[in-house]
């Protein structure tokens, strides 16, 4: 089963426990996926080998950019029918402040989506969704 | 590639990347450094997959790996143990990684300011003229210690 198979059937079924067989990369990232009041909140739980600066410490900012593109692929995902798994063509990431070393959380929406090509906007957060560690815009190609 | 040859003491333990846990988690090795450039190597490795049915590395790889290079040639740069802060990092795909190949990141630290660094990074395999992805990052400099400047300026501006 292709991977946009595999998610299509997670979707259908509510359920994404099994993300970690579909995608492998989420599990070495420690990355899950639940679906909360109809939006899908992408959770990233902490691990050492997540830290880039130990004197801090602080995640490092390639998993928070990591964390904002899975987030921003699942919303999207889980928004429309695609015949394949939309691809990333651009990802901008704007980091606001350093990552603790604690569970981080992000979340997306689209802001336009269109025949070919889908905008979303992603955010990550720890303890304060108000105050998120890193915001991502990400374009995606659908066809 | 030429084997990493400099005599700042301190540039070569940066370079080692050792200190960093999650490059150590990937895997990844130093190949080439030099003022204000570098280039590592992600060994390939099925745990980094994004997509089992092809084998192909997940864009998140790509982005963490872009992402340490760009910080890595400000280092390289300055060669002093400044402290900085990431602004923004824009990564665009032009194709997917090749199954089952390393992938090699190169940045290069192009212009810096009294508070501003500025860089341009790629990721290949072979040929930096065929890109895997290509980066554009800037980087704020603190100037106090491992303090995060941005969370400060919130704070000032707010």
């Amino acid at each position: 089963m292709s991977f946009h198979d595999s998610f299509q059937a997670m979707k259908a079924a509510g359920d994404y426990s099994s993300l970690h067989d579909v995608l492998p990369y989420s599990k070495f990232m420690g990355i899950s996926l639940a679906q909360q009041d109809g939006r899908m909140i992408t959770t990233m739980a902490y691990h050492d080998r997540l830290i880039g600066n130990t004197t801090l410490p602080a995640l490092h900012g390639g998993t928070l950019a990591a964390l904002l593109e899975l987030a921003a692929l699942f919303q999207i995902a889980h928004e429309i029918e695609t015949e394949q798994m939309p691809k990333v063509i651009t990802i901008t990431v704007d980091y606001m402040r350093s990552g603790g070393p604690k569970d981080t959380f992000a979340r997306a929406h689209a802001t336009r989506v269109g025949r070919r090509v889908a905008n979303v906007v992603a955010q990550a957060w720890q303890d304060n969704p108000d105050k998120p560690v890193a915001s991502a815009n990400v374009n995606f190609l659908l066809t | 590639m030429s084997k990493p040859e400099n005599t700042n003491k301190f540039l070569k333990a940066q370079m080692r990347m050792t200190h960093i846990p999650h490059m150590n988690a990937l895997g990844t090795e130093v190949v080439d450094f030099g003022k204000g450039h570098v280039t590592v190597r992600l060994p390939y490795n099925t745990e980094l997959v994004g997509n089992p049915e092809t084998g192909v590395l997940a864009g998140g790889v790509i982005s963490a790996l872009l992402d340490n290079v760009c910080g890595s040639s400000v280092v390289a740069y300055s060669m002093t143990p400044a402290a900085f802060a990431t602004l923004d990092l824009r990564i665009d795909y032009m194709k997917p990684a090749t199954p089952g190949l390393d992938v090699l990141a190169y940045a290069e630290c192009y212009k810096m300011t009294r508070r501003i660094a500025f860089v341009r990074g790629l990721a290949f395999h072979e040929s930096k003229d065929e890109p895997i992805a290509n980066a554009a990052a800037t980087f704020m400099f603190t100037g106090r210690g491992t303090v995060n400047m941005i969370e400060e300026e919130d704070e000032e501006s707010a």
